[in-house]
């Protein structure tokens, strides 16, 4: 069962609290928001999420696994970081094979030159990665996060500097997945997109969940209101 | 276990093909631990010549020197669009990747080393190639032995700051035995009559220093890379 | 403070105030006069280095290995003990060997092991000062490490000289001086438990302090 469920996590530095009393859940075929000002706490919250790092206090559950689970729950997670994640000195073809390998996917060869396709960039994938637009990179990334097809994805802030043909094509590549029965969070800045996007929205400052929103219409408003008050 | 080698191999396969096409590290690492053994040189020699038995030591440090170097710079570049955490995301088993880390360097080291060597040899009348092999073994040994141990501190080090003077700190006092029985094993070797049980005797200290620490850093790989 | 922390501080403090008249009724040795009594201190003081250093090990290993974060309080202690009893031991020895053999150092195995493991929790310090949040699984690898490390470092350098291991370098005392210094063996034992439970303390001390501030905001 795709579930991911957050129970009063927590995350401490020192005495800075970069999270506190996060709990929420998520099902199947729910693209979920983290939105929030600078310093928030997403990409905090992302990275437990992914279980790159550890709560100070609280669980994750991901369907019956926990992040004790190592590697058998890495395998049902997929990242997109902001800073991509990817090997400018290799070419489009070798990031994917060579992530392929390492997640343990089966014909890396094949899966990697499937995912250039639905990435359109077949035609640029022997080039090297440092020549692409953020753009193109992103669509690499993307792909590259999801080789292993995860059941969990997370993205932290998968739209910056993105233009507008960029930004429908990976909006279409979420609801793809999100028709797949995957659970998706994103965390981002930019609610015009939100809007269109997310089945929920989490709205989080100074470490904590301020509001939760299942009807995203009308979001810029909601927004502005439950976080600058 | 096919799992493991099969990530320790793409993720070395991965860092040789980035190295292949800049040679970035490999040349830079190379031409200051050339500058290094010229230094030393100029402090050491006295008349036109070298005191006795600096050649070893020489060559040691200076592979010390440039090793520290190659390791932080290998790991650098990890940290540009933040790839490690892609490759701690992977569901691998951790110390595969620092396997593969380990063995990227140590092959890197070991083309410096091809080369520092006969500059040694020239430099200082040794004789490298008549000792070729002790020598050849002795200098795996030493590398594989400072490489495990650096490889795990660069790693450690990534996220920390002031990183690119600790791993000095933290590396040389460790490593210490490694220098002595390399520069010891080797100036027996360089010596007019060797003494082959001499030499043994630092070659199996390498060994197992080799075996104490590469084991141990496979253990504390993952408790120490995470969060 | 606990009642059995105080007791013992105040039996080591005694205990240290009459050392020096201990001190001064053993007998002199026969070739050094007065400076052989460093001895009585430098001993004693290389003895809770090594201690300090094998209980930052195995408080690392605890906390690397059985998960126990706690465990980071006694790390720190320890090494900051290591640091203080290494320096004293190498201050001391020195003043010792100048007068017993005529110069400050020698690159005897023992000597060296200590410098060499001295730098490892020097660098531990400087570690968990600069190295910024995460240092502390850092700096446990780092003594973990260091106390593998330790047999290696003394055959090494004990073979390092001259390829035929050196006589020992420790005198043997006669009797009328072994009870004046196992008297300081003791006291220094005494400090030693009286101020890593104090350190351990105050690092336990200062993480409930931020429990409760972390907790003072939680509705």
């Amino acid at each position: 069962m795709t579930r991911l469920s957050v129970v009063d996590v927590a995350r401490h530095y020192g005495r800075r609290k970069a999270l506190s009393q996060i709990s929420f859940s998520c099902q199947a075929g729910e693209i979920v928001g983290l939105l929030g000002p600078n310093g928030a706490g997403k990409s905090t919250l992302l990275n437990i999420l992914a279980t790159l790092l550890q709560p100070s206090r609280g669980s994750v559950t991901y369907g019956e696994q926990t992040s004790a689970d190592g590697a058998a729950v890495r395998a049902q997670i997929g990242m997109l970081g902001h800073d991509l994640f990817l090997y400018p000195e290799l070419t489009a073809r070798e990031n994917l094979e060579f992530f392929g390998h390492l997640y343990g996917v089966t014909d890396a060869r094949a899966t990697a030159r499937r995912a250039l396709e639905r990435a359109h960039l077949a035609d640029r994938a022997d080039d090297f990665v440092s020549g692409f637009s953020r753009g193109m990179r992103q669509r690499v990334a993307l792909e590259r996060a999801l080789l292993h097809d995860p059941r969990f994805i997370l993205l932290d802030e998968p739209f910056t500097g993105l233009d507008q043909s960029s930004t429908a094509a990976l909006v279409a590549r979420l609801q793809e997945r999100q028709q797949a029965g995957c659970v998706i969070v994103l965390a981002t800045h930019d609610l015009d997109v939100a809007d269109s996007v997310l089945s929920r929205a989490i709205y989080l400052k100074d470490g904590r969940i301020v509001g939760t929103d299942t009807d995203t219409r009308g979001l810029i408003d909601r927004y502005r209101r439950v976080i600058q008050s | 276990m096919s799992g493991f080698f099969r990530v320790a191999w793409q993720v070395m396969r991965k860092d040789m093909t980035v190295e292949v096409r800049s040679l970035e590290i490999l040349s830079t690492t190379l031409f200051f631990a050339v500058t290094v053994v010229l230094m030393f040189s100029f402090g050491l020699v006295t008349d036109g010549r070298p005191a006795d038995n600096v050649a070893p030591a020489i060559l040691w440090v200076s592979i010390a020197f440039s090793g520290t170097l190659a390791l932080g710079r290998t790991f650098e570049r990890e940290r540009q669009n933040d790839t490690l955490r892609a490759l701690m995301l992977a569901p691998a088993d951790r110390p595969a990747l620092y396997v593969g880390k380990l063995a990227g360097i140590l092959l890197l080291l070991g083309l410096v080393e091809a080369i520092l060597v006969p500059l040694v040899g020239l430099l200082f009348n040794a004789p490298v190639i008549t000792q070729a092999v002790p020598l050849a073994l002795l200098l795996m040994a030493g590398t594989v032995g400072f490489c495990a141990v650096g490889t795990l501190f660069a790693a450690m080090l990534v996220r920390a700051r002031s990183r690119d003077v600790l791993l000095p700190i933290m590396l040389y006092p460790m490593t210490v035995p490694v220098m002595i029985a390399g520069v010891r094993g080797t100036a027996a070797l360089f010596s007019p009559s060797p003494d082959q049980a001499v030499v043994q005797f630092w070659l199996s200290l390498l060994v197992a220093f080799d075996v104490v620490f590469v084991v141990l850093a496979l253990w504390t790989f993952e408790p120490v890379m995470t969060d | 403070m606990t009642r059995g922390m105080t007791l013992m501080m105040a039996v080591a403090a005694l205990m240290f105030a009459y050392a020096p008249f201990m001190i001064d009724n053993a007998p002199y040795e026969a070739t050094m006069g007065l400076v052989y009594k460093i001895y009585f201190f430098h001993m004693p003081s290389a003895w809770m280095f090594l201690t300090a250093a094998i209980t930052a090990g195995v408080a690392s290993f605890r906390l690397l290995f059985l998960k126990r974060p706690r465990a980071d309080h006694w790390v720190m202690a320890a090494a900051e003990l290591a640091v203080l009893f290494g320096a004293f031991t190498l201050v001391t020895g020195p003043l010792w060997a100048r007068k017993a053999w005529g110069v400050w150092w020698v690159w005897d195995a023992r000597l060296t092991s200590s410098l060499m493991l001295f730098l490892i929790f020097v660098a531990y310090s400087l570690l968990r000062k600069y190295g910024g949040p995460g240092s502390d699984k850092l700096g446990a690898g780092l003594a973990l490490f260091g106390m593998a490390n330790v047999p290696f470092i003394y055959v090494s350098v004990n073979y390092w000289r001259t390829f035929h291991p050196p006589t020992s370098v420790v005198p043997t005392l006669p009797v009328e001086m072994g009870i004046p210094l196992w008297y300081c063996v003791f006291a220094f034992t005494l400090l030693f438990i009286v101020l890593l439970r104090l350190r351990a303390r105050l690092e336990h001390q200062r993480e409930r302090l931020e429990e409760l501030y972390l907790a003072e905001d939680e509705a």
